[in-house]
């Protein structure tokens, strides 16, 4: 399938966990509109979800806030690497950033030309951020009255997804290490820090696999 | 959730995003960072997929996902295209949960 047909894919079906999203921001008191904003301007699951958890926990939004911020770190991470695939003037530069996450940085980083890297990036983004957006504001609506996207195993989607977009990076021996180490690092530390750390310590992954040699160099 | 609370979450959120490509160009990465560069989405996809799939909010736990997770595998290894990967997944999970 074409890259382009592949983004559009990526971005509905993870689009549409923003229907979970939004009943989990209605559940914590915040109304439909306020869903809706959070997606449309946050845009990174990951810091939406610890945001709402702190405050269904009885946190302050103060520490709300802290806490999406610290699990959007990684999304700097994913900007680096998407720097010199973000092109043309800067309100266009302005605009793209907005879309630089895991999923679209994952898309982008399966393909091999940098034609290609583009198109999957702003393709999947733009179609995510439609369908993320669109799908938190039914969920906080009625979302309770939908399927729960757990019967329909849907919480297995992302994982899934992530991992079609990895197995190309398991061709390159240093890649195959950053991964190993890096998931190996995230679980290990799951039990022992809040949800989201791990993933920002598997970053560690990546040291590993600087000092791996590959194989054709 | 208040409204500044979600304006300044977004405004941060966008600010960390934004820093990677608003500042290419001003300084050229040595081959080493990029190759730094190019490890990070093995090890950060690699660690979402196994939190994904083995984590319950702070615990590990082993369950039904990590069949459909297997299934997705195995199709990706069979080159399905991603939309049968994630039809398949979910359906292996969802599957498994409606009738064991």
């Amino acid at each position: 399938m074409s890259v382009r047909a592949d983004a559009i894919v990526l971005g509905v079906s993870i689009g549409v966990i923003g229907l979970t999203f939004g009943v989990v921001a209605s559940a914590a008191g915040m109304s439909p509109w306020q869903a809706f904003a959070m997606s449309a301007l946050v845009f990174t699951g990951a810091s939406q979800f610890a945001a709402v958890g702190v405050i269904a926990a009885g946190g302050s939004p103060l520490a709300a806030v802290a806490s999406g911020l610290f699990l959007g770190v990684r999304n700097t991470a994913y900007g680096f690497y998407m720097a010199p695939y973000v092109k043309g003037s800067l309100p266009a530069r302005l605009l793209q950033s907005h879309l630089v996450i895991d999923e679209t940085t994952g898309m982008a980083s399966a393909q091999s030309t940098e034609a290609d890297r583009r198109e999957g990036f702003i393709t999947s983004g733009i179609t995510l951020f439609i369908f993320w957006s669109s799908s938190s504001l039914v969920g906080a609506l009625g979302g309770d009255r939908l399927a729960d996207p757990e019967q329909l195993g849907l919480d297995v989607a992302i994982p899934a997804a992530f991992l079609a977009l990895l197995a190309p990076h398991l061709a390159r021996r240093s890649g195959l290490v950053a991964a190993v180490v890096g998931a190996g690092i995230a679980l290990a530390l799951t039990p022992v820090l809040p949800p989201g750390m791990p993933i920002i310590a598997a970053l560690g992954g990546v040291v590993a696999g600087m000092v791996t040699k590959d194989q054709a160099e | 959730m208040t409204w500044p609370a979600i304006v300044a979450l977004g405004l941060g959120c966008y600010v960390l995003k934004a820093i990677g490509p608003l500042t290419y160009g001003r300084f050229s990465p040595s081959p080493a960072v990029e190759r730094a560069l190019l490890l990070i989405p093995p090890a950060l996809l690699s660690a979402l997929v196994a939190t994904g799939i083995l984590a319950r909010g702070t615990e590990l736990q082993a369950d039904e996902r990590l069949a459909g997770l297997a299934a997705a595998a195995v199709a990706i290894a069979l080159r399905v295209p991603l939309a049968g990967v994630i039809f398949i997944a979910a359906g292996v999970t969802a599957g498994i949960r409606a009738f064991l």
